[in-house]
């Protein structure tokens, strides 16, 4: 065994480019599980009659998820200037952005249900083949996606905390570029999610 | 080794990508009130397309990053897009 002076110096390796690489994997197999469902909707898209979303709301929610893209991207910008109190504003706006999000959400998907419109109810089943199948894909990939918000802002909260100890530093942040990368990865899927849904005849 | 990129964008560059994000989100939205017929979806994803791009370029770093991103990026892009091509050279052709 070697000799030991007072002070040990811990080598502790980083491996910064495989974190980023590791977390680019995973959103791949996010990009594919969303993939097999836009396959479903892209094969009986002609099924589908006219379509009774709110396309205010649908704008409002993209307008909301890509402003909350731009400020976790800030967030991150800040952190490498040194800024660490600005980084924390960033990323708390952004938070209430996926929160406004959320809400939104929750008022369209009550509003549908109030019509009795959700999976499996009598009033949608008694509807043409088309619109079962696409309001069965709207509540699945919305609610998909909804979920993943609500982990984002799990994940962002965890940022919040961990760069306010300084767990997170100007030196060491590839957690809070992953956690940058999975939410404009809910962005991305929203960006296709959007049209499809909200805007097509 | 730490692998951080000197890399940084400016905070201007991310408000101009947002503004341009804004815009194209602008014009799908005004394309589709318009009757354009087929061509309607079409110009819908196209600019779908290109937000993306821009997402996953600046916003996500792709650009500036090592070289081995943009491989995986292609390679799962291309695997994506086989399985729907096969998708649809099957149900289009039965």
């Amino acid at each position: 065994m070697s000799n030991h002076t007072d002070t040990v110096t811990h080598h502790v390796h980083r491996d910064d480019v495989g974190a980023k690489m590791g977390m680019w994997l995973f959103l791949f197999t996010e990009v594919l599980l969303f993939g097999g469902m836009f396959l479903v909707y892209a094969v009986y898209r002609y099924h589908f009659a006219a379509m009774e979303l709110n396309t205010t709301m649908g704008t409002l929610n993209t307008i909301i998820l890509l402003t909350s893209s731009l400020t976790v991207a800030l967030s991150i910008a800040a952190l490498q200037g040194g800024n660490k109190f600005l980084s924390l504003v960033f990323l708390s706006v952004t938070l209430l952005f996926a929160l406004m999000f959320m809400v939104i959400k929750y008022f369209e998907w009550t509003t549908k249900i109030s019509h009795g419109i959700y999976p499996g109810s009598p009033e949608l089943l008694g509807k043409p083949n088309g619109q079962i199948l696409f309001f069965g894909l709207y509540y699945v990939m919305t609610g998909l996606h909804g979920l993943h918000v609500l982990v984002g802002m799990v994940v962002i909260s965890f940022m919040i905390v961990f760069i306010a100890r300084d767990k997170v530093t100007p030196d060491n942040y590839v957690k809070l570029e992953n956690s940058g990368l999975y939410w404009h990865l809910v962005d991305l899927i929203w960006i296709f999610l959007f049209p499809l849904f909200y805007l097509i005849q | 080794m730490s692998g951080n990129n000197k890399h940084h964008i400016s905070y201007g560059t991310y408000i101009l990508v947002w503004i341009a994000l804004l815009a194209f989100t602008s014009i799908t939205v005004t394309i589709a009130g318009v009757n354009l017929g087929r061509y309607t979806l079409f110009i819908a994803l196209t600019i779908a397309a290109i937000k993306s791009a821009l997402v996953i370029n600046i916003f996500m770093h792709i650009k500036f990053d090592e070289p081995i991103f943009k491989t995986f990026l292609g390679i799962s892009g291309a695997t994506l897009l086989v399985i729907f091509l096969l998708t649809f050279f099957d149900f289009l052709y039965r």
